[in-house]
């Protein structure tokens, strides 16, 4: 006999399994319609590969898997897909979604399956495969893909495989009976998943000691095996995957880890047996075995079904005095969710279907006070103190909830069934781990959109950087210009002079540059100065923080208020970088735009033009005399040559007229010179205009009545109309390409306009 | 036709809020009984009065608040305040002392803190304390105990009780020094002389006439409700050992200062009835096992330093009221290890 | 030397007041070096807090130029897309009392949204794409441009230069994923006090009903 171990807290409620556990697995008529979500998971939802009209055979694939976390579904039946629509689904939200519908012919003509003898012969990733294609996944309640689970981590030696069959929840004896009917098959599912995680040195069934005719044919089926059945004392909630674990192995799953950490896999029994059905025949999962049980039924056992049998179709076989009925609960009284609908199917997860009479689950009476009694605390299996936990979760204090490590709840709802002021404590729980959940996912996305907009406003400033450097350096060629040209006329000598005094004038122009800013190089060393001090810092805020992470690792608040000053050093560091970085890009850039003024004024314009002139008439003299010479001799290239030369004085003609250009444009530059300053005025980003905008119309709401607010409104729509016809317009008359986007949208906004106007009307 | 949707679990233990303190109403009657027996008629009175007013100025309140006045009362809470506030006053208690009592345990302690559940201190012992300091002379003339009253001296019949408590006339002889006011007034004698020579003392069997079986049934009513599993045993049972261990450390074999046997501080004062009904008190004291051992722990250990050292020959509503206090704190200090957890909750730290 | 102290009480009590303002003096100061704080932690906290839409609603270019303007003495409740929450939040870390929020900034929406394009009707302006704060529209020049709904904050500063109006702000379904349980209603806390005396305990029922 193997050692068990004891769980904290715990509760004994009413078993009431002998209603339904009398009689062997039975099978109901197939219903009329069968409805299968397309999320019966945890994880994506599958996309249906099948469309409406199809005929589809039992088995057939009809939705495939979405990632790594999905599993595919499969036609329970033969017959033909009338629909892919929202439908109610088994969801405590009461909400539609996705489902394919499917009606069944009567043919029960199966699609070709292939079956496996040997699955030993097979690859570990083709057994997995099969497992995963036939849409194996937790049939114990959460619906986890089984594959996943199958599949650890390389680094992950899984020392134990637990079989799942405690089934603490009252009422539910789906399992119990699966395992008197089938215990071989299971037994056998057990040493597959086994070879699949390189055969662990434990595998365990654990079973309550609730069900003896189970226990009886298990240890039957797992005799001469390497299968141990354990058997442990009933207790509510021990067939928690976490508390299973701690009863048969003594360990404790670390919080926020998979068992997979600790070398432990845990498979519900019924995900064995499918896994086996799927290996050895091929078989997809397309029926379960499920719990139909409650007082509103005349007949109460467990049923073989079709998945996607709808739960009124199953009910109405089963004698339901519907009047009697004040709830339905998917699941078991202690973790069971109520469906509104009754047409609701039939999923993977569906391991009870109770419909309890008005007496049998009374109304809840109205909440009392917490008087703090404890019970809760007792008996919580995860040692928490609900009643803490209550108290912080009706003040929303967030913070504290995390403290009192509100998320090891597993939410058993074993507190709030012996509380004696009925405080509904599990709603509580799991609407403040929703709401923690979303406070968590707005702030993730409010620190990406943060991040985002720093870079965005570093590179606008970037981009503003480097227009401005461009903007100094174009100043000072253009004022070069000018007072080159005047000493030019001034001298009215020839041009070769110029030349001489250009090279001297750039020097001036650099000279005249830098005192504008500070001087660069001291600047520079600032820079330089500040990050190094910077770095210094961080090195010793690691120091510190290495030193205390040794010394007193238990001196959580010393060592993140460390780590906080480590992080702000950080980024003090990368500021400084950041810094560094964009005044040298600037200096760069101030630098390549001052050499290229030299040269371009050490070799002016005019000058270059000039040469190139000259060297122009050079080559077509040249050319001339090779005509001449080739026109005397006669030889056929006279044609050839005749061309280069015209082309040759059309090049000259050019380089001639653009001289002249030249020496005219040089007179312009300073205007030029002075318009480029203006515009860069104009070179605000748009969002700032944007929000510019935005604050004067948040400004001129303010103090607004509603009918103002609304005549506001209109004054705007009607302005951004006129504005939008201006543009179709101006589009028109410059036949635009976006015509037609342009008049929709002035089409639209005259729509807005007019709807706006009505609501002024009604309203007035 | 769509079924209501309501959040897990279905199922439901038994039992409610209500039908606790219902069960706590029963296990003092032992208590009660003999309490009677030995002191005659005014505990019942005090009982029957201290109710009334309770129930009145509850009532009042949740008017005065606009709740739902049967909803509140069903909770039977208001009747364990009352019932605890008149076992701990002296029998035969005026009829005004009563009603102050009961105005400040169920109004000023616990209704303006917001009702059952949302009260810091245990509204029983507020109401005490607060007549202890306010009307010492009341407070301190316990009636004697039968056994120990002179000869031909009866207890006080039904009709002299009524006249004593509400009109004021004296009983004839009917105040006499209780065990522990005897200790603590003691000077010059052995303990074994005081055993001896006291009537409270030789008249009784371990810890004072009528006293010691007063508190082996409140002990009683106190196992029947850890059988009941109203509350579990830590609280008391810490508070018992560590009065004991005090007592038996502080004992020196009896001589004249001696500060009692653990027998006697254990059978003598309220200790039984504070052990079992008033530490226990879940609203007031700390949630953790290790929280409750610790509360219990240190009750008891102020219970016997006041009585040995301070000016009160009894202590239980003071140690009751400072570990009040205390409680948060303690709560703060020993959350359990939450399960795939290294350590308690991160702060601690 | 302690005669003389006790003779000349006076001196020596100034000597001894003396030299503890010079003691403690020194500690402080030696503190105040020792444990300088860098830079200005407080703009990053209410920075943290603030929701990050970068709409300009409070009438500074971003977040945390807000955050800075707070530090300088600015209301609080200037932030319409935080609303109730965030002024809460930055009234406890502040430790002031929370105020309503300032409607001249907008009013705070009830559902969160984030920007569409109708792309069939997009021109490829690049408008939208400069407005964005948050460099969630993609998209070039004469290219239909698409929003990238992780990461748009629904600021609404793109709806404006759209010169087709082709933007829309939409409001983020849930669906089935997203939905939650609610807290039950209260019972039983002195703020419910408030409410007429049938709401208290009858209400449990009737949300659960509901």
């Amino acid at each position: 006999m193997r050692k068990v171990w004891d769980i904290h807290g715990g509760v004994h409620p009413p078993e009431s399994k002998t209603q339904s556990n009398h009689c062997a697995i039975a099978s109901i008529e197939l219903a009329e319609e069968l409805v299968l979500p397309l999320s019966q998971h945890i994880g994506a939802p599958s996309t249906a590969v099948v469309t409406v009209g199809d005929r589809v055979l039992k088995g057939q694939l009809i939705a495939e898997a979405q990632g790594l976390i999905s599993a595919p579904i499969h036609a329970s039946t033969s017959g033909t897909v009338t629909a892919i629509e929202q439908r109610p689904i088994a969801h405590p939200s009461g909400m539609t979604a996705d489902c394919i519908v499917l009606k069944p012919d009567g043919l029960e003509e199966w699609i070709e399956i292939d079956a496996c003898n040997d699955y030993k012969a097979l690859e570990k990733t083709e057994i997995l495969a099969k497992i995963r294609g036939a849409g194996i996944s937790g049939m114990g309640g959460a619906g986890f893909p089984a594959a996943v689970k199958l599949n650890p981590r390389p680094n992950q030696k899984i020392t134990t495989l637990i079989l799942n069959g405690t089934e603490c929840e009252p009422y539910i004896t789906a399992d119990d009976m699966l395992m008197r009917e089938h215990a071989n098959e299971i037994i056998a599912g057990a040493l597959l998943l086994a070879h699949l995680l390189d055969n662990p040195s434990e595998i365990l069934v654990g079973i309550e000691d609730n069900k003896p005719e189970a226990i009886a044919t298990m240890q039957a089926a797992a005799e001469n095996t390497a299968v141990e059945i354990v058997v442990f004392p009933t207790k509510y909630p021990s067939g928690g995957e976490k508390q299973l674990i701690e009863i048969v192995t003594g360990k404790q799953v670390p919080s926020g880890a998979l068992p997979a950490s600790i070398g432990i896999v845990v498979q519900n029994v019924g995900s064995a047996f499918a896994a086996w059905r799927a290996v050895r025949f091929g078989e997809p999962l397309i029926s379960r075995v499920t719990t139909v049980v409650g007082e509103s039924l005349a007949l109460q056992r467990n049923i073989e079904v079709p998945l996607g049998t709808p739960i009124q179709h199953i009910l109405q076989q089963h004698g339901w005095q519907q009047e009697n009925a004040a709830r339905l609960i998917i699941g078991g009284p202690m973790m069971g969710y109520t469906v509104e609908s009754p047409l609701v199917p039939v999923v993977k997860t569906t391991n009870c279907i109770l419909a309890p009479s008005r007496q049998e689950v009374p109304e809840q009476p109205p909440a009392q006070p917490c008087i703090r009694c404890g019970m809760c605390a007792e008996a919580c299996p995860a040692s928490l103190l609900p009643q803490q936990l209550f108290w912080f979760a009706q003040s929303e204090n967030y913070e504290k909830l995390r403290e009192h490590d509100l998320f090891d709840c597993i939410e058993c709802g074993a507190c709030s069934y012996v509380c004696p002021s009925n405080i509904p404590l599990v709603q509580y729980y799991r609407a403040s781990k929703s709401e923690i959940r979303i406070i968590d996912a707005d702030k993730q996305k409010s620190d990406r959109a943060r991040v985002r907009f720093e870079a965005r406003k570093a590179r606008i400033e970037q981009a503003e950087a480097e227009k401005e450097a461009k903007r100094v350096a174009r100043k000072i060629a253009a004022e070069q210009a000018k007072r080159l040209a005047d000493e030019k006329k001034a001298l009215a000598g020839p041009q070769g002079t110029a030349t001489t005094t250009s090279s001297e004038l750039a020097d001036k122009a650099s000279t005249a540059a830098k005192p504008t800013d500070v001087d660069p190089a001291t600047e520079l060393a600032k820079l330089e100065r500040a990050l190094s001090s910077a770095q210094s810092r961080q090195e010793r805020a690691t120091a510190s923080l290495t030193d205390m992470q040794r010394e007193d690792p238990d001196n959580t608040a010393r060592i993140e208020s460390l780590q906080a000053r480590l992080k702000q050093a950080q980024l003090k560091v990368n500021e400084a970088e950041q810094k560094l970085g964009s005044f040298k890009a600037a200096q760069n850039s101030v630098v390549a735009t001052e050499t290229i003024i030299k040269q371009k004024l050490t070799s002016s314009p005019l000058e270059q033009l000039q040469k190139s002139v000259d060297t122009i008439g050079k080559r077509l003299t040249t050319a001339r005399q090779k005509l001449a010479e080739a026109e005397a001799a006669g030889t056929p290239t006279v044609e050839a040559l005749r061309q280069g030369v015209a082309k040759l004085q059309q090049k000259l003609d050019t380089s001639e007229r653009e001289l002249v250009e030249a020496k005219a444009a040089t007179s312009t530059a300073s205007e030029v010179a002075t318009e480029v300053n203006s515009d860069h005025n104009k070179t605000l980003s748009a969002a700032d205009i944007a929000i510019e905008k935005a604050k004067a119309k948040a400004a001129a709401q303010a103090n607004m009545s509603d009918t103002e607010k609304r005549a506001a409104q209109l004054t705007s729509l009607q302005s951004r109309l006129t504005k939008a016809r201006e543009r179709l317009a101006k589009a028109e008359a410059e036949n635009n390409e976006n015509i037609d986007a342009f008049r929709i949208g002035v089409e639209k906004l005259e729509v807005k306009l007019a709807e706006a106007k009505e609501d002024v009307k009604e309203k007035a | 036709m769509a079924f209501i949707k309501i959040t897990s679990p279905h199922a439901h233990k038994p039992g409610n809020t209500g039908s606790v303190m219902q069960t706590v109403l029963l296990a003092t009657l032992p208590g009660i009984a003999v309490l009677t027996a030995f002191f005659g008629p005014g505990t019942l009175v005090n009982i029957l009065l201290t109710s009334l007013f309770c129930l009145a100025f509850e009532a009042a309140f949740l008017a005065l608040r606009k709740k739902r006045i049967a909803f509140y009362l069903k909770d039977y809470s208001a009747l364990v305040t009352a019932f605890l506030l008149a076992l701990a006053l002296p029998p035969y208690a005026p009829w005004w002392l009563i009603a102050t009592g009961s105005l400040f345990a169920i109004v000023i302690a616990k209704q303006l803190y917001g009702g059952l559940g949302y009260n810091p201190f245990n509204p029983a012992m507020v109401g005490y304390i607060v007549l202890l300091i306010s009307f010492p002379l009341e407070m301190s003339s316990w009636p004697a105990a039968s056994p120990t009253l002179s000869d031909g001296a009866q207890l006080p019949g039904i009709i002299a009780t009524l006249q004593q408590v509400f009109l004021g006339v004296p009983i004839d002889g009917y105040t006499g020094a209780t065990p522990l006011d005897l200790l603590k007034q003691n000077q010059s004698q052995l303990i074994s002389d005081l055993y001896a020579n006291t009537s409270a003392f030789n008249q009784g069997r371990w810890a004072g006439a009528g006293w010691e079986w007063v508190n082996l049934a409140f002990l009683g009513g106190g196992i029947f409700l850890l059988y009941k599993k109203i509350f579990t045993w830590h609280a008391p049972i810490a508070m018992l050992a560590s009065l004991g261990l005090l007592a038996a450390l502080f004992y020196d074999g009896g001589s004249s200062t001696s500060s009692g046997s653990p027998l006697f501080h254990w059978l003598s004062g309220a200790t039984m009835l504070g052990a079992f009904f008033i530490v226990t008190d879940p609203v007031t004291s700390a949630v953790s096992v290790r929280g409750r051992l610790i509360y219990g722990a240190l009750v008891g250990a102020l219970v016997f330093i006041i009585r040995v050292w301070g000016n009160y020959p009894d202590a239980m509503a003071f140690a009751v009221l400072l570990m009040n206090f205390a409680a948060p704190f303690i709560d703060y200090y020993t959350k359990p290890r939450t399960y795939g957890h290294k350590s308690g909750p991160k702060s601690q730290a | 030397m302690i005669e003389l102290f006790t003779e000349q009480p006076i001196i020596s009590a100034l000597i001894a007041l003396g030299g503890l303002a010079a003691v403690f003096g020194a500690v402080l100061g030696f503190a105040a070096i020792k444990f300088k704080v860098e830079g200005d932690p407080l703009v990053e906290q209410i920075d943290e807090l603030l929701p990050q839409t970068q709409c300009g609603q409070c009438g500074y270019p971003g977040c945390r130029p807000y955050a800075q303007a707070i530090v300088d003495g600015d209301p609080i409740n200037k932030c319409p897309p935080g609303g109730h929450t965030t002024i809460a939040a930055l009234a406890n870390l502040l430790d002031v009392e929370a105020p309503a929020l300032d409607e001249e900034h907008g009013e705070e929406s009830e559902v969160k949204k984030v920007a569409y394009i109708r792309e069939d009707e997009c021109i490829g302006c690049t408008k939208c794409i400069q407005a964005c704060p948050v460099d969630a529209i993609l998209g070039a020049a004469k290219q239909m441009h698409t929003v990238i709904v992780s990461e748009c904050t629904g600021c609404d500063l793109c709806v404006e230069p759209c010169p087709v109006d082709c933007i829309d702000m939409l409001p983020i379904e849930t669906g089935i994923a997203g939905w939650k349980w609610d807290m039950p209603a209260p019972a039983h806390i002195i703020a419910s006090d408030k409410i007429p005396h049938s709401a208290d305990a009858s209400t449990t029922k009737q949300e659960d009903a509901a």
